[in-house]
């Protein structure tokens, strides 16, 4: 690459990053803490966009989520606690566009129930299983030793005496 | 015998479940608008700021309601098919401009051709909300009584027109508007 079409790389490069994202994105203004009326209010508005999922970045929820839209419900969020909506409201809001996804407490009906249920299944047919077998080995009877078996055992038994004898000799 | 076969079939659920996995796709949140009335919306036209487009233009007839944006690059993927869509198969297909500048949108659609029969200027994006738009492009197929019997998320493409779209707007045709 001559140094001339890498310098005019490097412009539109440049242009690129400064001057494109300005022009493609009309964005909204995030909320701004002294936008908030009281301490209590800021603390719902907290509260509730941590318990809401981002749409577009999925494994975020609201709260943490820089995706234009999660900004643009924010203040949405926000404009609903001014008007006086309660937090049941606000997420219904939320589910009748966006579906139970929104919700990282879903409630409990037949297309959750897996989500809900599910971890207490695992639970129980694991201890289940464990139960089973401890009881199966507890009960099960004890295997008499072998003759070449017991022959070791006695070996290493009088060894083991052996040592001990000549150490509290010395 | 089954104590080694205990571990292996273990896997194989495993492996089943990682499979299944590998081919969902997580974009695709099921809409709970589906089966409902399309939410209501009355925007500036895009190409003519004074008129309005609404929600009310909807009825009677069934519509694609395509959701795009001038900075989506997918967007333009699916416009040749849109194009398409309009000239040839005689489909209505209203836009909502998500987002964006009117300039831009305008530019956007002078060089790519304008498939739209109108485009709604949502530029502070509330419409959308209200449509549950989480990225564009999204096209819904809205019936001739307004309600939204299909989402698409993602540009469409001629697989998804040809085995889903395409039949389901056959469907709607015949049905009492």
């Amino acid at each position: 690459m001559s140094p001339h079409s890498r310098t005019t790389l490097s412009v539109l490069v440049l242009f690129c990053v400064l001057v494109m994202p300005a022009q493609a994105i009309v964005e909204s203004k995030d909320i701004m803490p002294e936008e908030f009326q009281s301490e209590a209010e800021k603390q719902r508005f907290k509260e509730l966009v941590a318990e809401l999922r981002c749409t577009v970045c999925q494994n975020q929820n609201l709260a943490d989520s820089n995706a234009s839209l999660a900004v643009d419900l924010r203040r949405e969020v926000f404009e609903m606690i001014q008007a006086g909506k309660t937090d049941q409201e606000i997420a219904d809001f939320l589910v009748a566009r966006y579906g139970d996804f929104v919700l990282y407490k879903p409630p409990f009906k037949s297309t959750t129930a897996v989500l809900w249920i599910g971890p207490f299944v695992f639970f129980i047919v694991a201890v289940s299983i464990l139960i089973a077998l401890i009881i199966r080995r507890s009960s099960a009877p004890a295997q008499p030793l072998s003759g070449q078996e017991s022959n070791e055992l006695n070996r290493v038994l009088q060894q083991a005496a052996h040592d001990t004898q000549k150490k509290a000799d010395e | 015998m089954t104590r080694t076969l205990i571990p292996l079939v273990l896997f194989a659920i495993l492996v089943g479940f990682l499979y299944v996995g590998l081919n969902l796709k997580p974009r695709e949140i099921p809409s709970p608008l589906i089966g409902k009335p399309a939410p209501e919306f009355d925007l500036p036209r895009l190409l003519d700021p004074q008129s309005r487009v609404a929600s009310k233009d909807l009825l009677g007839k069934v519509t694609l309601v395509n959701a795009w944006a001038s900075w989506c690059v997918s967007c333009r993927a699916e416009h040749q098919l849109l194009m398409e869509l309009a000239k040839n198969q005689n489909t209505q297909i209203y836009g909502i401009n998500y987002k964006d500048n009117r300039s831009d949108a305008l530019r956007y659609l002078q060089r790519l051709g304008n498939p739209y029969v109108a485009n709604g200027h949502d530029l502070n994006g509330r419409v959308g909300i209200d449509w549950g738009v989480i990225g564009t492009p999204e096209t819904f197929v809205v019936d001739k009584q307004g309600t939204i019997r299909y989402k698409q998320i993602g540009p469409i493409n001629a697989d998804v027109w040809r085995t889903t779209i395409a039949p389901l707007l056959q469907q709607l045709e015949q049905e009492q508007g």
